[in-house]
C-alpha cells in the first residue's frame, strides 16, 4: 500500500518526460511514453485493488500520508492518499478509460503539429484527475479539482488559433471558478468548524457534533454542490460544456465525458456523510440533478453537430448521477458514473472515428448510411447507443434503472416521472443520431464518399474494448439478487455511515414491483427508439414539418433556450460596464482628480528637479549617503 | 536575543557600496563592464544572505542583531536584526536584485553607470528598511529609498509621462512619510516622558503601553504612510502610473520589494506598537482590503496596457495581503506574509515577461499582440505558468497565500472571507482574458511573426523565479516554519487582549470617551 503514490506518479512522470525531453523523441516514442505511463498507473491500480480486497470489508479504508503540506498555527494539512473502495472504482475507471483513449489519440492526432503538447497536457490531466480521486483531504482534492480544470482549459483551447476554441477554454475555466468559489467557502466552513480538512476526521466528527438538518452542514453541503454544478456541468453552470467540444475529440471523450465532468458526483459521494446530515441539501441536489437531466436532454433533441448532441447528452446523464446522489443512493450514482464512462467515451471516440473518415465533418446532416463502410465504428456505436438508451442487457440499462428505482423508492414521484421522460428523450435523440448518421440515405459529399474508411487498429481497438464494456459493464450490479450486486457490496462500507444517518435500510422490495418498474423503463426506452425510427427512417419528412409547425419551440431548443445570451447580458456585460464606469468615474475623476489638483501646482517643481538631477545620480546619492556616514563616524570617534 | 559577533546583516546591507565604488571609478564605454560588476555585486550579496536562512533559528526573537550607538545624546543607535517577519523579505530583495541586473542587460543603454549606481543604492536602502530596529534608522532608509526610485522613473522611464509619474510617486510617498515622521517623533517624546529614556530603539518601544488616544492617532499616522506604499484603496493611483512609466526593472523592484514595505510596516509597527488601535481598525482595514481586491480586479478588466493591467492586479493582490494581516490570526498573518513573497515572485516575473516583449516590439498595448503562442512558444509557456501562479492555481505559490488569507479572514469575519473569494473568480477572468488576447488567436500584426523566442539569458532570468513559484506551492513549510514563531508572538498579544477585555469594542469606545472627557 505504501506504493500507491506510483499511481499518480507515472502519469506525472510521463508529463515531465514528454514536456522536457520530447525534442529527442519522434512521435511514436512520445505516444508510447504517454500511453504506457497511463498503462502503468492502471496496473498499479489493479495491484492496489487486489491488496485492498485482502482486508476485511470494514477495514478497507487506508490512509497514507506523505508530508505536512501547509502548517499555520493549529491548522495543518497532511498531504496523502485515501484508499477505499470508492477511490479504487474511480482510479480504475479513470486510468483504464484514459489508457484506451491514449492509444486512440496516438493515431487520431497523428497529423497535428501540436502532437507532443497534446500528450503532455493529457498526461498532466490524468495525474491531476487521479490526485482528485485519491486525495485524503479537501484541499488536496481541490488541487486535483483545479488541476483538471486547468488541463481542460488548455485542451479545449488546444487549437488556440481558432477564436472559438480559445473562448471556449476561457469560458470553461471561469465558469468552473464560480463553482470553485462555492467549494472554497465550503472548505472554510469545514476548516473553521472541524479544525481540519482531513476526510476521515471530518466524516467521523460530523455525526457526533451535529444533528441531522444542522444549518452549518446544510450550508457547507450546498456550497460544495455549487462546486459540483460547475465541474459536473449542472444547472445553472452547465454552459461551458457544450462549448468545450471545441477541443480535440479524444479530449471530449476523456475529460468532458468519462472522467473530469463526473468529479462533482464523486465529490458528493465522498461527502455522503455530510449530505446525509443535510436532507435539505439532498433535496436540492436531487431536484437540480433531475431538472438538468430533462432540460439538457431537450436541447439534445434538435442539435445537428454530433459532438454537441453528445455534450448535451453528457450533461443529461450526469444529471441522473446527481439525482442518484440526491436521493441518497450514492452507490447507484457511482454505478451510473462507471457505465457512463464506458459508453459515453465510446460514443465520442466513434464520433472521432467518423469525423476522421469524413475529413473533420461533424454535421449529421452531411452523414448517413455509414454502417456499410464503417462496420466496426457502426457496431460499437450501436452498442453504446443501446447502452445509453437503457436497453437490457446493455450496461446503461442497469445503472440508469437503479437510479430511477431508488428515486421511486424514496418517494420522489415527480422526479421519477421526470426521470422517465428524460429517458424517453435520451432514447429518441440517441437513435435519431444513429439513424441519421449510420442508416438512411447518404448525404455525404461525393468527394468524401470515396475516402470513407475504417480507422487502423490503434483506433479500432479502444472502440472494441469499450464496445464490449458497454455491453457487459453493468453486469457487476444485477437487480433482484442481493449477492449479485457486486459493485454495491464492494462500495457499501463507504456509504455505510451515510445510510445509517438517514436510516436507509436495505428495504426488502417485492420482486414484482422491481420487475414492473423495470418493464416500464424498457417500454419507455423502446418508445423513444420507435419514434426515432418513425421520424428518421420511415418518414424523413416528418421532423421537418414538425419543426415548421412548432417553429418557436424548435428555435428555442436549437438556440439552447438563449441561456448563453442571457448570461452575457445579465452578468458579463454589466460587470464589464461597471468596471469601465469605475475606471473613468472613480479612478480617473475622483481620486486622480484630487491628486492632480495638488500635483499640478507642483509640476513646475518637478520640471526643475529634472533639470538639476539628470546626469548627476552619483552626486545626488553620494551626498545623501555621505551625510549618513559622517553622522555615524562623528559619533563613533 | 541572539547577539552574534559577526556583523552579517551590515555586510549584506552595505555590500552593494563596493559595487557602487567600483562602477564609479570605471570608464564609461559600452556599459557592459559596469553591468557585470553590478551583477556580481548583487549575486554575491545574495549568496552572503543565504546563510541567514539556514542559520535562522525558528524562534520569535530578533536574530543576527547588531547594535552600535550612533548619536547617544538623542538615543539614536545603529540597530539592525531580523526575525521571522523580515527574514524572507530580506532574502526576496537580495534574490530579485541580480535577476533585475540581468534583465536590464539590453534594456538600459543610456547612462548605464548612473543607472546601476542608483539601483545598487536602492538595494542598500531596501535591505536597510527591512533590517532596521531603530526608528530613526528605519526612517533614514525609508527616505533614502525614495530618491533612487524616483530617479529610475524620471530619468530612465518612458519619455511621454515620466515626469508626471515620478512626481506623483514622489509626492504621494512623501506625504505619507511626513505623517510617519511626526508619528515617530511623538513616540520618541512619549517614551522619553514616561520612562525617562529618550530613545528611538524599536525593541524598547515594543514594551511601551500607550493610552488608547495615542494609539489611535499614531495608528493613523503610520497607517497612512504604509497604506500609500502598499497601496491600499483609495491611495493606489500612483501605482499604475509609476509602473507604466518606469523601466522594466524599476517595475520589478517596485512591485517585488517596495510595495512590501507598506505591508511590512503594518505588521512591524502598527500591529506590534498599537494593538488596541489595530483591533479597533480591524474591520475597517479588512473592508478597505476587500474593496482593494475587488476594485483592483475590476480595473484590470478594462486596461489596454499590459503593465497597467499588472499594476492594478497588484492592487488586488496586495488587498489580499492586507486582508490576511488584519485578520489578526495565525492563518491570516501567515498567508499575508507568504503572499508578500508570492507577489514579489509572480508579479516580478510578470513585469519581466512584459519587459521582454516590450524590448522586441516597443509596445505594451494588448491590442498590438495576439497569436504570440504560435511564434513564441517558450515565452508563452513561461507566461502561462506565471499567470497561473498569479491567479492562485493550487500547486503553485499563489494558492497557498490566498487560501490561508481567506481562511484567516473567514475565521475573523466570515463575510470578509466570502467577499475576498469572489476576487478569485475575477482574477481568473482578467488574467486569462489578457493571456488569450496576447497569446491566442491568429497573428493579426505581421511584425509579430518575426519576433524571436526567448534567448538563454532570458530563460535563466525566469527559471529561478519559476523554481520558487513551484517550491512554495508544493512545500510551503520550508518558509512558513521560519515565520511561525514571530507570527504566533504577535497573535498571542491579540488573543490576550481579546480575553482580558472581553467585548473589546465596547471597552475601547468607553476608553476613548473617558480619556477625552
Amino acid at each position: 500500500m505504501k506504493y500507491v503514490w506510483l499511481i499518480v506518479f507515472f502519469p506525472f512522470l510521463g508529463f515531465l518526460i514528454n514536456g522536457f525531453l520530447s525534442k529527442f523523441f519522434n512521435k511514436k516514442v512520445v505516444a508510447f511514453i504517454a500511453a504506457s505511463a497511463i498503462g502503468l498507473a492502471f496496473l498499479c491500480g489493479l495491484v492496489t485493488l487486489v491488496k485492498l480486497l485482502a482486508y476485511p470489508p470494514e477495514a478497507r479504508s487506508i490512509e497514507i500520508t506523505f508530508y505536512s503540506w501547509i502548517k499555520a498555527g493549529g491548522f495543518n494539512i497532511e498531504a496523502g492518499f485515501l484508499i477505499d473502495p470508492l477511490t479504487m472504482v474511480m482510479v480504475l475507471v479513470v486510468s483504464g478509460v484514459s489508457f484506451l483513449i491514449h492509444i486512440y489519440a496516438g493515431e487520431y492526432m497523428e497529423e497535428d503539429p501540436g502532437y507532443v503538447r497534446f500528450f503532455v497536457y493529457l498526461n498532466l490531466f490524468v495525474s491531476m484527475m487521479l490526485t482528485l480521486v485519491m486525495a485524503n483531504n479537501f484541499l488536496l482534492m481541490f488541487v486535483g479539482w483545479e488541476g483538471v480544470g486547468l488541463c481542460s482549459y488548455l485542451l479545449i483551447g488546444f487549437w488556440f488559433e481558432k477564436d472559438s476554441a480559445s473562448n471556449a477554454g476561457k469560458k470553461a475555466f471561469i465558469v468552473n471558478r464560480i463553482g470553485d468559489f462555492g467549494f472554497l467557502i465550503a472548505m472554510f466552513i469545514i476548516a473553521t468548524t472541524f479544525h481540519t480538512l482531513n476526510f476521515k476526521v471530518v466524516f467521523e466528527k460530523a455525526p457526533q457534533m451535529f444533528q441531522v438538518g444542522s444549518g452549518l452542514i446544510t450550508a457547507a453541503t450546498l456550497l460544495l454542490f455549487v462546486g459540483a454544478t460547475g465541474k459536473s456541468a449542472q444547472i445553472p453552470l452547465y454552459v461551458w460544456l457544450p462549448d468545450a467540444m471545441e477541443g480535440p475529440t479524444p479530449v471530449s471523450a476523456l475529460i468532458h465525458a468519462a472522467t473530469m465532468v463526473t468529479a462533482g458526483v464523486y465529490m458528493m459521494a465522498r461527502c455522503s456523510v455530510l449530505y446525509a446530515l443535510a436532507p435539505f441539501s439532498l433535496g436540492v441536489v436531487a431536484v437540480i440533478g433531475c431538472l438538468t437531466a430533462v432540460y439538457a436532454a431537450s436541447m439534445a433533441l434538435v442539435q445537428v453537430d454530433m459532438k454537441r448532441v453528445l455534450a448535451y447528452s453528457t450533461i443529461s446523464q450526469i444529471g441522473y448521477m446527481v439525482l442518484g446522489c440526491g436521493v441518497g443512493a450514492f452507490a447507484a450514482g457511482i454505478f451510473h458514473l462507471m457505465t457512463h464512462a464506458f459508453f459515453k467515451a465510446l460514443l465520442f471516440l466513434c464520433a472521432g472515428s467518423v469525423s476522421h473518415a469524413l475529413a473533420g465533418e461533424l454535421d449529421i446532416r452531411k452523414m448517413g448510411n455509414l454502417h456499410k463502410k464503417m462496420p466496426i465504428t457502426h457496431i460499437t456505436f450501436l452498442s453504446a447507443t443501446l447502452a445509453i438508451s437503457g436497453i437490457i442487457p446493455f450496461a446503461g440499462f442497469f445503472s440508469k434503472d437503479e437510479v430511477l428505482f431508488e428515486t421511486f423508492m424514496s418517494h420522489h414521484n415527480v422526479l421519477y416521472i421526470l426521470g422517465l421522460i428524460g429517458a424517453l428523450m435520451t432514447a429518441f435523440y440517441m437513435f435519431r443520431l444513429y439513424f441519421i448518421a449510420f442508416r438512411g440515405e447518404s448525404h455525404v459529399e461525393p468527394e468524401l464518399e470515396k475516402h470513407i474508411h475504417e480507422p487502423s487498429w490503434r483506433m479500432a481497438l479502444p472502440l472494441c474494448v469499450l464496445g464490449v464494456l458497454s455491453l457487459i459493464g453493468g453486469w457487476i450490479q444485477l437487480p433482484f439478487f442481493h449477492n449479485l450486486k457486486i459493485l454495491g457490496g464492494f462500495l457499501s462500507p463507504v456509504f455505510h455511515h451515510a445510510h445509517e444517518i438517514s436510516k436507509m435500510e436495505e428495504a426488502s422490495v417485492s420482486v414484482w414491483l422491481e420487475g414492473a418498474l423495470m418493464t416500464l423503463s424498457l417500454i419507455v426506452a423502446g418508445l423513444g427508439i420507435l419514434i426515432a425510427y418513425k421520424f428518421y427512417i420511415k418518414n424523413p419528412e416528418l421532423p421537418k414539418r414538425l419543426g415548421e409547425k412548432f417553429a418557436g419551440l424548435y428555435k428555442l431548443l436549437f438556440n439552447k433556450y438563449y441561456v448563453d445570451e442571457i448570461y452575457q447580458m445579465v452578468v458579463v456585460k454589466p460587470l464589464y460596464n461597471l468596471s469601465e464606469i469605475l475606471s473613468i468615474a472613480v479612478d480617473q475623476a475622483v481620486i486622480d482628480g484630487s491628486v492632480n489638483g495638488t500635483g499640478r501646482s507642483l509640476m513646475g517643481v518637478g520640471g526643475v528637479l529634472r533639470r538639476t538631477t539628470t546626469g548627476y545620480v552619483q552626486f545626488y546619492g553620494l551626498v545623501m549617503f555621505l551625510g549618513a556616514v559622517i553622522l555615524l563616524l562623528w559619533n563613533l570617534f | 536575543m541572539h547577539e552574534t559577533n559577526f556583523p552579517i546583516l551590515s555586510i549584506i546591507i552595505f555590500f552593494p557600496i563596493i559595487g557602487i565604488l567600483l562602477i564609479a571609478f570605471t570608464e564609461r564605454k559600452d556599459g557592459y563592464l559596469q553591468k557585470w560588476i553590478a551583477f556580481w555585486t548583487t549575486l554575491i550579496d545574495f549568496i552572503i544572505s543565504l546563510p541567514l536562512f539556514f542559520a535562522f533559528k525558528n524562534v520569535a526573537d530578533f536574530q543576527f542583531v547588531e547594535k552600535v550607538n550612533w548619536i547617544p545624546s538623542l538615543g539614536i543607535s545603529y540597530h539592525v536584526g531580523v526575525d521571522g517577519i523580515s527574514l524572507l523579505l530580506v532574502l526576496l530583495t537580495t534574490f530579485l536584485c541580480p535577476i533585475c541586473i540581468a534583465a536590464c542587460w539590453k534594456d538600459i543603454q543610456d547612462k548605464v553607470k548612473e543607472f546601476l549606481i542608483a539601483f545598487l543604492f536602492l538595494e542598500v536602502s531596501m535591505i536597510g528598511v527591512f533590517c532596521a530596529l531603530d526608528l530613526f534608522l528605519f526612517y533614514i532608509f525609508w527616505e533614502l529609498m525614495l530618491v533612487p526610485m524616483f530617479l529610475l522613473i524620471l530619468v530612465w522611464g518612458a519619455p511621454a509621462r515620466r515626469v508626471y509619474a515620478s512626481v506623483k510617486f514622489f509626492l504621494y510617498t512623501m506625504a505619507g512619510s511626513m505623517m510617519m515622521l511626526v508619528g515617530i517623533l511623538v513616540l520618541y517624546f512619549y517614551h522619553g516622558k514616561v520612562t525617562g529614556d529618550y530613545t528611538f530603539d524599536l525593541l524598547k518601544m515594543f514594551q511601551l503601553k500607550l493610552p488608547f488616544r495615542y494609539e489611535f492617532w499614531l495608528f493613523l499616522a503610520f497607517g497612512i504612510a504604509f497604506a500609500i506604499k502598499v497601496p491600499m484603496f483609495p491611495f493606489h493611483t500612483w501605482l499604475p502610473d509609476a509602473h507604466t512609466e518606469a523601466p522594466t526593472i524599476g517595475s520589478v523592484i517596485l512591485a517585488g520589494v517596495l510595495l512590501k514595505m507598506g505591508t511590512y510596516g503594518f505588521v512591524r509597527f502598527n500591529l506590534s506598537l498599537f494593538p488596541h488601535a489595530t483591533m479597533y481598525f480591524m474591520e475597517f482595514m479588512g473592508i478597505l482590503a476587500v474593496i482593494g481586491i475587488i476594485y483592483g480586479a475590476f480595473m484590470c478588466l478594462v486596461q489596454k496596457d499590459l503593465k497597467r493591467l499588472i499594476a492594478y492586479s497588484s492592487v488586488s493582490h496586495l488587498g489580499f495581503v492586507m486582508l490576511g494581516v488584519f485578520a489578526l490570526n495565525v492563518q491570516g498573518l501567515t498567508g499575508g506574509m507568504i503572499q508578500m513573497i508570492n507577489h514579489g515572485l509572480s508579479t516580478g516575473a510578470l513585469f519581466l515577461l512584459v519587459g521582454m516583449i516590450y524590448e522586441r516590439r516597443h509596445t505594451r498595448l494588448i491590442a498590438e499582440f495576439g497569436g504570440l503562442a504560435k511564434c513564441l512558444p517558450l515565452y508563452a509557456t513561461f507566461f502561462m505558468i506565471v499567470t497561473l501562479s498569479s491567479i492562485g492555481l493550487p500547486g503553485l505559490n499563489g494558492f497557498i497565500g490566498e487560501f490561508l488569507i481567506m481562511l484567516g479572514a473567514f475565521k475573523a469575519k466570515w463575510w470578509l472571507g466570502v467577499l475576498a473569494a469572489s476576487g478569485v473568480i475575477l482574477a481568473a477572468w482578467y488574467m486569462l482574458w489578457m493571456y488569450q488576447r496576447v497569446m491566442f488567436g491568429k497573428v493579426v500584426h505581421e511584425v509579430n511573426l518575426k519576433l524571436k523566442d526567448l534567448v538563454a539569458r532570458e530563460v535563466w532570468i525566469l527559471v529561478p523565479l519559476i523554481i520558487f513559484i513551484v517550491w512554495i506551492g508544493v512545500h510551503p513549510n520550508t518558509f512558513l516554519s521560519k515565520m511561525e514563531p514571530s507570527i504566533k508572538n504577535i497573535v498571542s498579544k491579540y488573543e490576550k487582549i481579546k480575553i482580558s477585555e472581553g467585548n473589546t469594542k465596547i471597552n475601547i469606545l468607553k476608553n476613548l470617551k473617558g480619556e477625552r472627557s
